[in-house]
């Protein structure tokens, strides 16, 4: 890490200045968290009946697994879709054919700067006073919007895949006697796709964030079901902390699934990423890994 | 700019269409209900004390309501299949013949009526306050300053900035039980819907004891049972809720549904009388 | 055209996204103090501080920015009161700034620390050999070259930013863009189309300048390596 020699060993007055800067580190934390905490208690949220809820077997069995089902079904889909989405758009806007590329640059480029949740509220009544789909309308809402969006995130990272290749592969490709679409299809896709395996499960992060919007138009995932649950029981707020926790328990899993993979794949060979691009492996946000510094492809990764 | 707006509609609907197709595809999954055995009800599953899933059991005056319905046209209640009908989708289940009837704190209304048939009434509500015990609100009028908690986009709320109390403080959550969480709080000084649907909130055991309607609805909510447009059920339908008024089972679930919060419905609507046929 | 024309007298779409951008503004300058703390805290040599910063970030970072903004609502203010001052309604949007700004600050820091990763290791040894001490060799080699690094996912958070503004709904912050555009669709179900269109257009028209902007500026300052 180049952030290491910033800083010189530090010696014994230094080393003194951080045990003391430690100190009251952990001090301020133990404040923050106490003020919190007591906070908390004197209003009768820290009471242990509205926490041992969450202990019971039925708690979890009747609302909050039938959530997380829902909102992992909604994000899979929206990934799946996501990636056939991206497939055609991506490779659209890598086509010579100028109608052709300009479409699919205007469609990516308006979903990518269109709100998830705007879209969400959009297609939720469009879907079921318009198009009259009535049962699950709210979840198809949430897909709909994970998948416009996700997809043009995957379009433009199938896009740099590709062009972050080096040239060598076009260039042996039509040497073999490949045309240009040929070539795209059976050499430069599939070599991007698997350069962009670390970036798509951390898009899943996002996605399955973003499913949690789904809960503004009672789609019935974990937040959505955290939520029925706790209004008989006055404990909402429990509700909400219990539901972020297993939010963040997932998405850790995810994006440290994708660190392993982005070192397993940087590990195989040079060809993935661009000199220069290295002293960004081992940063945690996955897509800078794809597309470090070089113009719009990595953008909107941040949700 | 111009062609670049035509130039969006189109994909959007482009995209919208093909969206269609499969959602369209899933969502025969669930239909076909209508003659067989069972029975298809929509309620809603997350409004307590009126429709609210509590495990594999329904709870609630709807559920009630709607299994007594059912028992009167001669389903067993193992015959019952509960569904969920969000607010949005209620005239759409009914247009496909998702569900035989919907009994979801479901207003009828004459837009609605374009579309789909009632029976019914079965219940008239009206838009209520919920207050703390004691907080000395008796009518909507006394909310000049004060806060007031529903739901985002309702309209309630604003009826009651517009009408009654022009300097409320108006909050706006994504569910009631959100607004009631706030007035535990204290940050809240009263939710308003209408009135049943808070009073079955307030008679919550966690609840319990804290919270009181103030009691004077200003509006009417007449609440049908929803069929699809053209049903042959609605003369039977009244028919058992006639008798479900007339053999105090009525009265007792909506006890039972509400205890504890000294709500009592509004005497001169209630009990109504089943009488609406379109 | 002309049901064009009547969403906008219809719906007050121009004060809907101007509160997005006034949330966007003030969660910005919030994210980026607090983003460039946890920064430092996180490339600090200092153990405790590295780890409040890495904590937060995978905490933040993680959880949905849904529940973050709710909590802000019920428990922060609803439970413990916490009151940001400005009156009822002001005090609401105060806490969705809050939330955002809290949810993105762990995007700002994440952007620093990748900007400053660019920068190679031979730059900080150059400079030390040349003898540099650790703040000059900071202010004048590091930090310029980090914050060219910086620029492209800087501009991608402050994109987000603007769309995630939406979120501040759920924090009862009923007049930004997708709460007013609920209220349309609900009031007009015959032309939901050209409503979403409206608003969605909204947004392209700010979004795309900041991308924009953010390339260009990026090619400008590009360190050829």
């Amino acid at each position: 890490m180049s952030a290491s020699v910033l800083f010189d060993t530090p010696g014994p007055k230094a080393r003194r200045n951080i045990i003391l800067i430690n100190i009251l580190g952990a001090v301020v934390i133990v404040a923050v968290l106490w003020w919190t905490i007591s906070g908390l208690a004197a209003k009768g949220q820290m009471a242990p009946g509205k926490w041992d809820d969450f202990l019971e077997a039925n708690t979890w069995v009747d609302y909050l697994l039938p959530g997380l089902a829902n909102t992992l079904k909604a994000a899979a889909l929206a990934i799946v879709g996501s990636v056939v989405f991206g497939l055609i758009f991506g490779i659209g806007r890598l086509s010579k054919n100028k109608l052709i590329n300009v479409f699919c640059s205007i469609i990516v480029e308006f979903f990518r700067s269109v709100p998830v949740l705007l879209m969400i509220v959009f297609f939720n009544i469009f879907f079921s006073r318009n198009l009259q789909i009535s049962s699950d309308s709210a979840m198809w809402a949430v897909v709909a919007a994970l998948v416009f969006y996700n997809g043009s995130v995957v379009a433009e990272l199938i896009r740099s895949g590709v062009r972050n290749l080096p040239k060598g592969q076009r260039e042996a490709g039509t040497a073999i006697g490949l045309t240009t679409g040929q070539c795209l299809r059976a050499v430069e896709i599939p070599q991007a796709l698997v350069a962009m395996l670390p970036a798509l499960i951390s898009q899943f992060v996002v996605i399955l964030k973003d499913s949690a919007l789904g809960y503004i138009i009672s789609f019935n995932e974990l937040l959505f079901y955290g939520r029925t649950y706790s209004s008989p029981n006055g404990n909402v707020l429990q509700a909400l902390i219990v539901v972020a926790a297993v939010f963040i328990i997932i998405n850790f899993a995810l994006s440290k699934l994708a660190t392993i993979v982005s070192r397993r794949l940087s590990s195989r060979g040079e060809t993935k990423t661009k000199p220069g691009a290295r002293a960004l492996v081992g940063a945690p946000a996955g897509l800078d890994d794809v597309e470090p510094g070089g113009g719009a492809g990595g953008r909107n990764q941040n949700r | 700019m111009r062609k670049t707006h035509y130039a969006m509609a189109a994909m959007a609907a482009a995209a919208a269409l093909t969206l269609t197709a499969c959602g369209g595809g899933s969502g025969d999954d669930g239909g076909g209900g209508g003659d067989g055995d069972k029975v298809k009800i929509g309620i809603k599953f997350d409004q307590p004390g009126l429709g609210f899933k509590d495990g594999d059991d329904y709870k609630g005056f709807d559920v009630d309501v709607a299994k007594y319905v059912a028992n009167e046209l001669g389903y067993d209640e193992g015959d019952i299949d509960f569904v969920s009908a969000p607010s949005a989708n209620r005239e759409t289940m009914l247009q496909n013949n998702q569900v035989d009837m919907i009994v979801a704190t479901y207003s009828i209304t004459d837009d609605r009526e374009k579309v789909v048939d009632f029976a019914g009434p079965y219940f008239i509500a009206g838009q209520d306050l919920l207050v703390k015990k004691d907080s000395g609100i008796t009518s909507p009028e006394d909310l000049n300053g004060k806060n007031l908690c529903s739901v985002t986009g309702s309209t309630s709320a604003r009826k009651v900035k517009d009408k009654y109390a022009k300097k409320v403080n108006l909050q706006e959550l994504p569910g009631y039980a959100e607004c009631v969480t706030q007035m535990e709080g204290g940050t809240i000084d009263a939710v308003t819907t209408d009135d049943i649907i808070l009073a079955g909130l307030a008679a919550q055991p966690a609840y319990q004891g804290k919270f009181e309607l103030v009691g004077k609805p200003f509006s009417e909510e007449i609440y049908g049972i929803g069929l699809p447009k053209g049903s042959d059920q609605c003369e039977d339908i009244n028919k058992a809720i006639a008798k479900m008024i007339d053999s105090g089972d009525w009265k007792k679930s909506l006890d039972a549904n509400t205890e504890g919060t000294g709500y009592e419905p509004n005497a001169k609507v209630n009990p109504p009388t089943p009488d609406h046929c379109s | 055209m002309d049901t064009f024309i009547s969403i906008f007298t219809e719906f007050d779409v121009a004060g809907a996204l101007w509160v997005n951008i006034k949330l966007t503004f003030f969660a910005a300058i919030g994210a980026t103090v607090l983003g460039t703390i946890l920064a430092m805290m996180r490339i600090s040599p200092v153990a405790s501080f590295a780890a409040i910063g890495t904590s937060y970030v995978n905490i933040i970072r993680n959880t949905p920015l849904t529940i973050i903004i709710l909590f802000g609502v019920l428990a922060l203010n609803g439970q413990l009161g916490l009151d940001l001052g400005g009156g009822f309604q002001q005090n609401f949007f105060r806490l969705a700034v809050m939330g955002l700004a809290i949810y993105h600050a762990a995007f700002v820091c994440e952007s620093i620390r990748s900007g400053v990763n660019t920068v190679p290791q031979g730059q900080a040894e150059a400079a030390r050999a040349i003898g540099l001490a650790f703040m000059p060799a900071a202010r004048m080699i590091i930090l310029p070259q980090a914050f060219r690094g910086a620029i492209v996912p800087l501009g991608n958070v402050l994109i987000a930013l603007i769309k995630n503004s939406t979120v501040a709904a759920v924090g009862s912050v009923s007049v930004e863009a997708s709460a007013t555009m609920g209220n349309a669709l609900d009031a007009r179900g015959d032309i939901v189309l050209p409503i979403f269109l409206a608003f969605a257009a909204g947004f392209v028209i700010i979004v795309i300048p900041v991308g924009l902007l953010t390339t260009w500026l990026s090619k400008k300052l590009a360190v050829s390596q």
